[in-house]
């Protein structure tokens, strides 16, 4: 039987004007058909840390994250602001392929195209009007070792990607997002298909890349989550229920659901 | 009875020689070698009956060269088919074949290939609601049905906008490609559904636009299915007789033009079939006829496979 938990009694953090935020989102609301989903996320994500998303499965964290570069478009109704240098890109009148090359993403299932290493990343760069072959080339090696991956493919860039390990294909998926110079990266639990070693690669990977990048990711590894991020978000039945530096959230969570969700005995 | 049944089996169960226990059919094992005989059994009947409609097809097709000492070149490259003066060069039935068929599919493939974007990608919701039963209708049409429209339609049409007698290779192609377009379509927009959802949301989550994501992942990665549906229509094309035999006009002769008459390697059986002898020259010519179209259709099977394993390597390498 799960456990009844108000949905009143949240610790939501806010920033004050002197911290410099990559995105925020106010009043989120997001309905599948007659499915509320999301309630009410007020969410605010600095510039360059890691913010990472926590919580059970069906709590809204994949939902959420989609949101925010409009990937539920066609798939899911979403209200409220999600505010991106000071834009509202949630406005209907805002150009999506805009947004997504500014808030790349990388899924919880390594997806790189039937193509090879070098087209994967090229793909979105030429799509995107870039034809330099010389810059193409230049921006291929460089996310490649943004990614950690460039000494391990730089002899076989022709070879498919497909033939890459899973844990290759996935710093492959970052490379190729990294590739179109976003400000926001969003992860969707991008080790839970790969092996330690590999998740110790896409996280060392990760903290070099939150110098240039605000990076918001979703994970269901508690270790995880403690080992990356700053911030940390708590979700639960589609609601945000405590936000608050990663330090405090695992030490000393505030609210009750909380406590029991880090202390494993939830529900 | 039940009785000495039951005192049986716990005979058998107290037995201690584990040999014979373990290798006792019962009635499990019973049942797996009856299935195994069943199955064997059908396809060796339908074994049977293709290698010898095979041998049939091949011997009766080779007749004419080893019987009747026609030369091979000649049969293939002569362009005089008159079978009762021993003239038979079966060139002008084989152009005439390979012009319709080629014709058909390179008309029909851009239309059906954007039908069934249209029906994935564009507005998935219409195309299954409306265009997937037109299409399911419009394979089932029989052939004669399509031969007859040709009839009453198409040839007058060309008669009227192009001259001549409206007979010929252009009105096959119009019927042909009417014919094959469900099929293109069907298999097509089946690959086109295949493709993995994630390749798309990887697309546009990278900002690429929904026409970009189409044309440069989603058929791209359909490729090998888009080929084997083109093929399968141009197989149908090929092999399809009745139909194009009532717009083609049948003249075995050289196709000059697009509409004058002429004929396919289809056609010209249908049309000679009834009135030649068995054992004759005319009646082998025919034969061999039917043997090119047997060969090619073993090699649009061959072409399918090779396409579904280059296909799957790139998906595996
Ligand atoms: N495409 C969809 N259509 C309809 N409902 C959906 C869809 N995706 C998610 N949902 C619903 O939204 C709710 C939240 O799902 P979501 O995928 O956001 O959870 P999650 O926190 O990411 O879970 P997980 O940890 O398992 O990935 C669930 O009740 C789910 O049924
Ligand atoms: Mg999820």
């Amino acid at each position: 039987m799960l456990k009844q938990y108000s949905f009143e009694e949240t610790a939501v953090q806010t920033f004050d004007d002197k911290t410099s935020l990559a995105m925020k989102t106010e009043n989120l609301q997001v309905f599948y058909g007659a499915n509320h989903a999301m309630h009410d996320a007020d969410l605010a994500f600095p510039k360059n840390q890691i913010t990472a998303l926590i919580g059970a499965s069906g709590s809204g964290k994949s939902t959420y994250l989609r949101s925010l570069n409009r990937m539920n478009d066609g798939i899911a109704t979403v209200t409220g602001k999600i505010w991106y240098h000071n834009v509202d890109i949630n406005e209907p009148t805002v150009n999506i392929y805009e947004i997504r090359r500014h808030i790349g993403m990388v899924f919880q299932r390594p997806n790189p195209f039937a193509k090879s290493i070098r087209e994967n990343i090229v793909y979105a760069l030429r799509a995107n009007g870039l034809k330099n072959k010389a810059e193409l080339e230049e921006r291929v090696e460089k996310s490649l070792r943004g990614a950690a991956l460039w000494d391990e493919v730089k002899d076989s860039l022709d070879k498919s990607a497909l033939s890459l390990s899973g844990g290759q294909q996935q710093r492959l998926c970052i490379a190729r997002s990294i590739a179109m110079e976003p400000d926001v990266l969003l992860l969707d639990e991008p080790c839970s298909a790969l092996d330690p070693i590999s998740t110790v690669k896409v996280e060392e990977t990760l903290l070099e890349l939150q110098k240039k990048y605000s990076i918001i990711i979703v994970t269901h590894n508690m270790q995880q989550a403690a080992r990356v991020s700053s911030q940390c978000a708590f979700f639960h039945l589609g609601h945000v229920m405590e936000y608050t530096p990663t330090g405090t959230m695992f030490s000393n969570p505030q609210i009750p659901v909380t406590q029991d969700y880090i202390a494993g005995s939830f529900g | 009875m039940e009785q000495t049944n039951f005192q049986l089996k716990k005979q058998k169960s107290q037995s201690n020689d584990w040999s014979a226990r373990l290798h006792h059919a019962t009635r499990a094992t019973r049942e797996d070698w009856m299935g195994k005989g069943i199955s064997y059994l059908c396809i060796g009947v339908i074994i049977l009956v293709v290698a010898s409609m095979l041998w049939f097809i091949t011997s009766k097709g080779v007749a004419t060269f080893t019987q009747n000492h026609v030369s091979l070149t000649k049969f293939l490259f002569g362009t005089n088919w008159a079978p009762d003066q021993g003239h038979i060069g079966a060139l002008p039935m084989i152009v005439g074949s390979f012009a319709v068929t080629f014709a058909a599919a390179i008309v029909a493939t851009p239309f059906a290939v954007g039908t069934a974007i249209f029906m994935t990608e564009i507005s998935p919701n219409k195309g299954r609601k409306l265009l997937q039963p037109v299409i399911e209708l419009l394979v089932g049409i029989p052939s004669v049905v399509y031969g007859f429209i040709g009839l009453a339609v198409v040839v007058p049409f060309m008669r009227h906008v192009v001259g001549g007698s409206g007979f010929g290779i252009i009105s096959a192609t119009f019927v042909l490609f009417v014919m094959v377009l469900p099929t293109i379509t069907s298999m097509t927009v089946d690959s086109l559904r295949a493709v993995p959802r994630h390749f798309k949301e990887a697309s546009l989550a990278l900002g690429a636009t929904r026409w970009q994501t189409v044309s440069r992942v989603i058929l791209r990665s359909a490729t090998p299915g888009i080929l084997t549906a083109v093929i399968f229509g141009m197989a149908r094309a090929f092999g399809e007789a009745l139909a194009v035999q009532m717009v083609i006009g049948n003249a075995a002769i050289m196709p000059k033009n697009l509409i004058s008459p002429a004929s396919t390697l289809t056609s010209q059986l249908t049309t000679g079939i009834g009135d030649t002898i068995d054992g004759t020259l005319p009646n082998n010519a025919l034969w061999s006829l039917a043997l090119i179209l047997l060969l090619m259709s073993l090699f649009f099977n061959a072409l399918v496979r090779v396409i579904a394993k280059r296909g799957q390597l790139k998906h595996e390498r």
